[in-house]
């Protein structure tokens, strides 16, 4: 019965990794996974167009499309729901139509105010259509011009949101202008035409020049179309043309309106715009055959030049459908209830179940984090996200080790803690757009990325880990007698009859000594990155300050130890206070360039420290209650 | 030993001394993160970790008091502390090893920081396409230059550091027939060019400039900036007088462009206010700044410099290519990538001279190794008593 258990624990387990695993499936007769794997360029890096669309939607909505519960996401008026690479289609090829979706954000009460708005008209209370906010459009970019100059952490709310609402409105409108001209009825027809006309459109011109008659009617129309093409090249957010030269020259990207310009030139409308402009015709009169038919001939096309941007293509359309960490996040909350059910029941049983949960999760974001690699070609840590995204992996691989010496599930509930808690962060890290992002100059070294960065990062995430096992410590010790429990499990720890009380301590101790060597050669090689790029070792920047005090905290705990000034209550206290320099470090300096400078800007994410430093501080009062007064020690 | 003595010793040796020094250190260096974001990294070196004892002015006064020990105190105590730890408690043995590597690299990279304060020094060196310079000039620091032009084949230089400005001391100077005297100085200043209205006349009674083209420039006093992007433009009336009386007096100011000319006893000289000059036993000509972006974004995707470096003696003479993470090291000075204007075909070069640069490696590699030296055994040890059960 109680094997039975844990096996049905772990095949739930498994259950929800396998259901993330299916492929994607169209949702009617257009090939619709297709057209989302097609590769672009978008902020310098080649992408799906379902990233695009995600990313977009994203910000738009500021919110995760949940591949596994759908529902209400995008909504028409028809109340037909929508998938992102939908909704992109729709934006991209019937722009009237994707005007009525309401996608855009928009929260400030003042602002809602000054476009003419009621929260009552918008989707959730907060979301927009295009053409709801299209008439407030003049008065949103005067008071944008008024906020731009105002430096960003001096901005008020109001401003803030202003900025915030522009960029998102000119990321909208330069969408719609990326494949065709969003005003046109019938891109493609008006292609053919120009295509046709061309030859004698030049003719008239080059006569015009010369001063001979010439027929006016149709060099209207060429210096129309130019004004129109040149219209799409300035907006045009996908580079989707791709180079000529093929695979090697990323440079060589460029939207549908430069392609069409260099059309004067060449005299040849060239076939990827063709093909967007096929596609467009296709989707807007339903015809599905034709589409996925272009689809098909313009993926096999682009399988000549450009084979490893497909695969990679391919490859992040599938990844972003998975969202393993969005899995492995339900698994490690899963974890943590089972392990902390097995102090109580069935200890051996329900605490191997925790470990395997912990494991399945584990190995879910190493396949994430491999992935992220691969399509960047980075080192693990390349920004605050991937950071996010380590320290968590880092701490649960502590765990894992931890658990396997000591077999008694405190491990792998802190495991869930921490592993949950780091996907959290990263979440809300992500809403600010696509996570892979191009490195600016002077971080472009992988080497230094691979160890500096990642060294520092993985003594983040064990001084995080000996920290909740410090809050473990804690809490179980006041509130529940556990602490002094020898367990019964089969694992090594049971032959040394250790309580549950000792074992914690000398985890958080071994923990604090890998936390001092990885920050403590972490910031060395900073110093070191910093010495080779810019010729000074140490420049007491606030970053490397940051590293600083979390190597002299840990160098304090075990100083402290060995000179006898603590004792294991001592020692709990101390980790959790490096819970905090290890925040105020990751984040809190981040926000001091930004934070600090205006005292009235209090960023959400600040808040979020203050409350977290907060019940640190709770928890370490908590732990100074008298012993007697801990269930654990109570007499 | 007297009883006075062993409580001497104790204290130092003292591991709970070394937790209270490893705590205000740690108090030090966050306190001093917080005031970057009024002082900037400059004044806050200079304050917090390049001093004896951290002061704070009295509230309406300006008496400065000690308020917290400085960098060089809680870092001069943590050596003594350590080093007499080590000597008093000193034994050879494998398992203490490890320990004694992370702390003897730690007495190196503290005396290794303690070098850089007093050692280094940080210029900047701005080039455009095409141009040569043996010169690099601080972004800090100014200095006053009295050029003897007379000679056409050389130029005597005297240059008076700004802090003697500053001070107001007269200065006096051997190679210089007439005394220096600073009537005013103003650490950051804006100048404007008076019209020519009774209106924009210099108020009666003030001081105003008597010579080169002060008499025209109004000066307004500002606030010193601490933006780490933005810089002090001092500016300053001198005196000048010979043994026969005064010269005049000059505005000076590093915003004045054109250095100003007079002569006097049959020399001509120029006087200005520069940025302090460190000159080179070389040259350097830039001959492309290129700046790329990704692609469809603003990111900067590299910054590079080609430069050509020649020395007179004729020994050197190449090119070299400076971009980001790779600063070329020539004659104990790094330059490194700062800022590019490619579209003005212009680039800056940091230049850092730092003699002590090599402590830092020496004392990162004795500690990582000591650390892994100390935990490695723990971890062998746990694995094998856990095995052992």
């Amino acid at each position: 019965m109680k094997r039975i258990i844990s096996l049905l624990i772990l095949l739930a387990g498994l259950l929800i990794v396998g259901r993330s695993f299916m492929p994607p499936r169209n949702p009617g007769e257009f090939d619709i996974v297709g057209f989302g794997k097609l590769p672009v360029l978008v902020n310098g890096r080649v992408k799906p167009i379902d990233t695009v669309a995600r990313t977009s939607l994203l910000v738009l909505c500021n919110a995760t499309y949940n591949d596994a519960d759908q529902s209400h996401f995008i909504l028409t008026p028809d109340k037909r729901e929508l998938t992102p690479n939908e909704w992109l289609l729709d934006v991209l090829f019937n722009a009237a139509k994707a005007d009525t979706y309401q996608v855009i954000v928009v929260d400030n009460p003042d602002l809602l105010t000054l476009l003419n708005l009621q929260r009552e008209d918008g989707m959730a209370k907060r979301r927009f259509s295009f053409a709801q906010i299209e008439k407030g459009l003049p008065e949103l970019e005067r008071q944008a011009r008024l906020a731009e100059p105002v430096e960003p952490q001096a901005r008020t709310v109001f401003q803030r949101s202003v900025v915030q609402l522009q960029s998102n409105v000119v990321l909208y409108l330069r969408l719609k202008e990326s494949l065709v001209s969003s005003d046109s009825q019938d891109f493609l027809g008006d292609l053919m035409e120009f295509q046709k006309s061309l030859p004698a459109g030049v003719e008239a011109m080059r006569a015009r020049e010369a001063g001979k008659t010439y027929d006016a009617a149709l060099t209207r129309k060429l210096i129309e179309n130019g004004r129109r093409f040149d219209h799409m090249a300035q907006l045009g957010y996908l580079l989707a043309v791709p180079p000529a030269r093929g695979e090697s020259d990323d440079n060589g990207w460029r939207n549908s309106g430069n392609a069409l310009m260099e059309t004067f030139q060449t005299g040849q409308v060239s076939a990827p715009v063709m093909a967007f402009a096929g596609l467009a015709h296709t989707w807007r009169t339903g015809k599905a055959t034709e589409f996925n038919e272009i689809v098909r001939l313009y993926r096999l096309e682009l399988e000549k030049g450009f084979p490893t941007s497909l695969s990679k293509s391919d490859a992040e359309m599938r990844f972003n459908a998975i969202r393993p960490f969005y899995s492995a996040s339900t698994l490690y909350v899963m974890a943590f209830f089972v392990a902390v059910i097995s102090w109580l029941v069935w200890p051996i049983e329900l605490g191997r179940a925790a470990a395997w949960l912990v494991g399945i999760a584990w190995l879910l974001t190493t396949a994430g984090i491999l992935t992220r690699m691969w399509l960047e070609g980075r080192p693990p840590v390349t920004n605050l996200y991937s950071s996010a995204l380590f320290v968590g992996w880092i701490a649960v691989g502590f765990c894992i080790a931890l658990e396997y010496f000591y077999r008694n599930a405190i491990a792998s509930a802190t495991a869930g803690l921490v592993g949950f808690g780091t996907l959290l962060i990263a979440y809300y890290l992500s809403l600010g757009g696509d996570t892979l992002e191009m490195m600016r100059a002077v971080l472009d070294s992988n080497f230094w990325l691979g160890t500096h960065v990642v060294t520092v990062v993985a003594g983040y995430g064990a001084t995080f880990l000996a920290g909740f096992l410090a809050l473990v410590y804690i809490v179980m010790g006041v509130f529940t007698p556990w602490l002094k429990r020898v367990p019964t499990t089969a694992g090594a720890a049971a032959g040394r009859s250790q309580t549950n009380g000792k074992m914690l301590e000398s985890m958080v101790y071994g923990i604090v000594c890998f936390a001092t060597l990885f920050s403590l050669v972490g910031t060395i090689l900073g110093g070191i990155w910093a010495d080779q790029s810019w010729g000074r070792f140490w420049g007491w920047d606030p970053k490397e300050n940051g590293a600083l005090i979390i190597v002299i905290w840990n160098a304090i705990i075990l100083h402290a130890r060995w000179g006898g000034m603590i004792k294991s209550r001592g020692l709990m206290c101390l980790a959790v206070f490096g819970n905090i320099v290890t925040s105020w470090s990751w984040f809190g300096v981040n926000m001091l360039g930004v934070g600090l400078h205006t005292y009235g800007f209090m960023d959400a994410a600040f808040w979020w420290l203050l409350i977290f430093v907060g019940s640190q501080l709770a928890f370490i009062a908590l732990a100074n209650l008298p012993l007697p007064k801990w269930r654990s020690f109570r007499a | 030993m007297n009883d006075t003595l062993r409580q001497f010793r104790d204290f130092f040796v003292s591991l709970r001394l070394t937790v209270v020094l490893l705590v205000l250190s740690m108090l030090l260096v966050f306190a001093a993160t917080w005031d970057q974001v009024h002082l900037g990294i400059w004044a806050v070196q200079e304050k917090w970790f390049r001093s004896v004892f951290v002061l704070a002015r009295l509230p309406g006064t300006s008496i400065p008091v000690p308020v917290f020990p400085g960098g060089y105190l809680i870092g001069g105590f943590l050596l003594v502390n350590l080093v007499s730890a080590h000597v008093y408690r000193f034994k050879l043995s494998w398992r203490k090893s490890g320990i004694l590597l992370v702390h003897t690299g730690l007495i190196l990279l503290l005396i290794g920081e303690l070098l850089t304060g007093l050692w280094q020094e940080e210029f900047q060196l701005q080039l455009k396409e095409g141009e040569s310079t043996n010169y690099s000039e601080s972004y800090r620091f100014n200095e006053l230059a009295i050029v003897d032009a007379t000679d056409p084949k050389f130029d005597d230089v005297v240059a008076i550091p700004e802090k003697l400005l500053a001070d107001g001391t007269t200065i006096q100077h051997p190679k210089l027939p007439f005394r220096v005297v600073t009537k005013e100085y103003y650490p950051n200043a804006a100048l404007s060019m008076r019209g020519s209205t009774a209106a924009d006349a210099p108020a009666p009674g003030a001081l105003a400039a008597t010579m080169g083209m002060g008499p025209r420039v109004a000066v307004m006093p500002l606030p010193l900036t601490y933006k780490q992007d933005e810089r002090n433009w001092p500016a300053a009336f001198v005196e000048l007088i010979g043994p026969d009386g005064s010269l005049g007096i000059w505005l000076v100011s590093s915003q004045l462009g054109a250095p100003q000319s007079f002569d006097y006893g049959g020399h001509t000289y120029h006087i200005f206010l520069r940025f302090a000059r460190a000159y080179k036993p070389f040259s350097l000509t830039l001959l492309k700044a290129t700046h790329d972006i990704f692609i469809g974004t603003e990111i900067p995707r590299n910054f590079s410099s080609r430069i050509r470096l020649v020395t007179p003696d004729g020994r050197d003479d190449r090119e070299v290519l400076i971009y980001m993470n790779n600063p070329l090291r020539y004659a104990g000075l790094t330059f490194y990538q700062y800022q590019m204007d490619a579209a003005h075909g212009t680039s800056v070069l940091q230049v850092v001279h730092n003699p002590s640069w090599l402590l830092p490696y020496i004392s990162c590699a004795m500690m990582a190794l000591g650390l892994l030296v100390q935990f490695g055994m723990h971890l062998v040890g746990f694995i094998k008593r856990r095995a052992a059960v």
